[in-house]
């Protein structure tokens, strides 16, 4: 007996090296791309200062991405996301006026942002858990509503923050001690929440019951219920994590450019599905990482940071991408595929 | 007993020295297997003996590494499901090919729809269908959609799809499964029909009573190999046991122990009922019992287990457990009541099939594993790892995905997903459908064990023998009702289909 634990032990190491493995592809191909883009601009790209610019870029993506994650791995899709970020940003925006003190700021914003992101998931997801609606249609409506009502809220023009506190989010530093170990002169804010978000999602959906939860509804919803899992819950969970995130990334965009703007988070669900289906995560549901979608929204910003050092236009940039998801899904069937014929 | 008719015709179909492997496994060891026009040729072995590998290969699904596939005396290869059609060898797998939005006459003539002009010409359509329709002698409403027909009308939808392309031979794989006993019968006579007009049927199944009252001969495979072929003549059913398992079962049911002390009731349902489906259903069942269900497909037995577990809910009528009773708004109270229901479809309904062995074991329990809010998988490995190998259950290791397994394992799997943690009462619903001898004779086992434990089990089956030889009190629904009792050894197959069918006294 064991043995028996012993070898599931080594099978479990065997499993952790071949989830590794999957996502092993778009890795190799990412170092690659950056040695090469690195010679190319003369030690430009990988530049700490560099570096620190493409993360910062992607903090919006990634948590995005992170939220859609687990929406997408219940075989779900959360169109509204992109909406939400102009919602929260411009309720922030106008609850923050006449707020001076920074911690104020901070706990009404966040107040503001993950509350009315959460609730517009919880409208999201009612319908597909009470009434078996495709999530597609909800969060689609969601995604018109929300953008309308952003516009309503603010006539068409921005808000503007004039809480300095509240901004330095957007723009601040911390650990300036351990940059100048590499010649910077801190790590900005949006990357270090970023990384939080990504690390506390990797252990909710990995290591927690709720996580396997997720798996399993998107891999057999009807084997879960009579499993006795509360699948209205879980999944009323996932899009409440999905639009509590949207808010938490539009707090950041609005700390970074001081306003809240009704335009802002246009197309930005694509991109965050983009990043979640390059990083390996099946629309089907089921299987897919954390890991996996911020090595997706990570290649998405090298692609970008890349083209604009190597001065591509920014409509090519655009055929670029898609021509690259395309590509990696493309390669991650057909990985898929030798290793089942196997 | 190798092949006693003298090789006078040439085969429709043969094959030989045929070979397919995958890394790890010989799925196929040099077989070989004929078919000869107009005849019934069951083909049958243990599941893991290298039949569905055939199959696929006469499908064009997949390629052999070697060996030699000959029609009519000349070698062919069958490299897609197209070039497979083209030679006349249809296959009709458990899980249907039709598209449920379509008429029955479109199903049938789906991809080779007359036309006229750019329309599709639908009075030629229907003609034709009618014809093939004919010439199986079966009546379907040819302007339905499929999806409001029987699993048997379905079927012969199946089978006039592949008469009308011309099938010489048409592969059947568990055809039985779903039907009920009078359906079974209805297929026999389209077989007998279709042999008749020169076209083959394989014919493959476990259920012994069936293969020899429609099997004109009988090849046996064991473990990826040809064993034997013969006239089912010249058998007995213990002789294909015997050679689909390569040892003697001499009795296929474990001795069941005897009749608990009829007390108190583990689990007492009163008045239960569900329009449409169940009708005032009173029944108890007492630790250490094994209750039978039997009855017709559609006679309410999946209906009230799942009602009695939570899985359905369950408008009037009482539950009691250990003479409380119980509120079930879901399976989850059913669960945490100690009720477990093993549903009749492992695949759709019982296993995550992407998940391993050990996240659908723990699934139902993962409370039991998690401390601070974090899963412990090395507790799961160490309780899975130990329960896997008191049931046997078959794998490299139980990190494999469930989905990798065999019926019978799958089926394991399920079963220990209740066995994690102690459930007082498990419903059986199908407890070996699809699964092969061997498999068969564990679960039993596993049932009996679970009995001398104190559990107690009500078992829906649609398999008579099943129900005979593992019940210990045998309930027979009919339309939603429990019509009859049997004490135990009172019932016989005849009377359990009396009562099932309303012909009882």
């Amino acid at each position: 007996m064991a043995q028996a634990a012993a070898a599931a032990g080594d099978a479990l190491a065997r499993k952790g090296r071949a989830s590794l493995y999957r996502i092993g592809g778009v890795v190799i191909g990412l170092l690659v791309l950056l040695v090469a883009v690195n010679i190319a601009t003369h030690g430009n790209f990988l530049a700490p200062g560099n570096v620190l610019n493409i993360l910062r870029q992607i903090a919006v993506n990634a948590i995005l991405a992170t939220g859609q994650t687990f929406v997408i791995i219940t075989a779900g899709i959360d169109l509204s996301v992109g909406s939400l970020v102009a919602l929260t940003g411009v309720l922030m925006a106008g609850t923050l006026a006449g707020i001076h003190s920074a911690w104020v700021a901070l706990i009404v914003a966040i107040l503001v942002g993950l509350g009315i992101g959460g609730a517009a998931g919880a409208i999201n997801g009612t319908p597909v858990v009470k009434f078996g609606l495709p999530p597609f249609i909800t969060t689609l409506a969601m995604m018109l509503m929300a953008r309308g009502v952003a516009f309503m809220y603010t006539n068409g023009a921005p808000i503007e923050i004039d809480n300095a506190g509240f901004n330095d989010l957007g723009t601040g530093l911390l650990f300036p001690s351990l940059g100048r170990l590499v010649h910077i002169p801190g790590i900005p804010v949006p990357i270090v929440i970023m990384l939080l978000v990504v690390i506390a999602a990797s252990f909710v959906l990995g290591q927690t019951r709720f996580g396997r939860y997720v798996y399993a509804i998107g891999g057999n919803e009807e084997a879960a219920r009579l499993s006795g899992i509360a699948v209205g819950r879980v999944k009323l969970g996932v899009y409440i994590i999905s639009g509590a995130l949207a808010g938490l990334a539009s707090l950041l965009l609005a700390a970074r450019l001081n306003s809240g703007i009704p335009q802002s988070g246009l197309g930005y669900e694509l991109q965050a599905i983009a990043a979640v289906v390059v990083g390996g995560t099946s629309l089907m549901g089921g299987r897919g990482s954390i890991g996996g979608t911020f090595v997706g929204a990570l290649l998405i910003g090298v692609l970008y940071n890349v083209m604009n050092l190597l001065n591509v236009q920014s409509y090519a940039q655009e055929v670029v991408l898609g021509a690259v998801i395309l590509v990696a899904v493309l390669l991650d069937e057909l990985r898929k595929r030798y290793l089942a014929a196997r | 007993m190798t092949d006693a008719v003298a090789p006078a015709v040439t085969p429709y179909l043969a094959m030989h020295g045929v070979s397919k492997s995958y890394p790890g496994v010989q799925a196929l060891a040099g077989v070989d297997f004929d078919v000869r026009a107009g005849e019934v040729h069951a083909l049958v072995g243990e599941n893991g003996a290298g039949k569905s590998t055939l199959v696929k290969i006469l499908a064009g699904a997949i390629q052999a590494d070697s060996g030699e596939i000959d029609i009519e005396g000349k070698p062919v290869r069958l490299t897609s499901p197209k070039t497979a059609e083209e030679r006349g060898i249809a296959v009709i797998y458990q899980e249907f090919n039709l598209v449920p939005s379509l008429s029955v006459a479109e199903n049938v003539m789906l991809g080779r729809e007359p036309v006229k002009g750019l329309a599709i010409d639908r009075p030629a359509l229907q003609a034709q269908t009618l014809a093939v329709l004919e010439r199986l002698g079966v009546d379907l409403p040819i302007i339905a959609e499929v999806r409001t027909l029987s699993v048997a009308q379905q079927q012969m939808v199946e089978i006039a799809k592949a008469l009308s392309v011309n099938a010489r031979v048409i592969i059947m794989d568990e055809p039985s499964a779903a039907l009920t006993q009078d359906e079974v019968g209805r297929l026999f006579e389209i077989i007998r029909t279709l042999t008749k007009q020169g076209v083959a049927v394989v014919y493959i199944s476990h259920r012994m009573d069936e293969i020899f009252t429609i099997a004109d001969r009988i090849t046996v495979f064991r473990d990826g190999r040809y064993v034997e072929t013969g006239d089912a003549k010249g058998y007995t059913p213990d002789d294909i046991i015997r050679l689909m398992v390569g040892r003697t079962l001499d009795a296929h049911f474990p001795t069941l122990p005897p009749d608990p002390p009829r007390d108190k009731p583990m689990l007492s349902v009163r008045g239960a009922t569900s329009a449409g489906r169940i009708e005032d259903v009173s029944l108890d069942v007492y630790p250490g019992e094994i209750l039978g269900i039997a009855g017709l497909v559609g006679a309410g037995r999946t209906s009230l287990l799942r009602a009695i577990c939570g899985a359905d809910p369950l408008p009037s009528g009482e539950v009691d457990l250990e003479g409380r009773p119980l509120r079930l708004r879901g399976p989850h109270d059913a669960i945490a009541a100690g009720l477990a229901l093993v549903t009749e479809d492992r695949k759709s309904q019982g296993l995550v099939l992407g998940m391993s062995v050990r996240e659908n074991v723990t699934l139902p329990h993962l409370e039991m594993f998690t401390h601070n809010g974090r899963v412990d998988r090395r507790e799961e490995i160490s309780a899975v790892a130990k329960l896997a190998a008191e049931l046997r259950i078959r794998t490299p290791s139980i990190e494999q995905l469930a989905r990798n397994l065999s019926g019978g394992n799958q089926q394991k799997v399920v079963l220990a997903k209740w066995l994690l943690e102690k459930a007082k009462v498990i419903c059986f619903d199908e407890p070996t459908r699809g699964i092969d001898v061997g498999a068969k004779a564990e679960i039993y086992e596993l049932m009996v064990g679970l009995c001398r434990g104190g559990a107690s089990i009500i078992m829906a089956s649609s398999e008579l023998p099943e129900v005979l030889g593992m019940s210990m009190r045998l309930a027979v629904m009919r339309q939603g009702r429990i019509v009859h009792v049997f004490a135990r050894g009172e019932a016989t197959q005849e009377s359990v289909i009396r009562f099932a069918t309303g012909t009882a006294a």
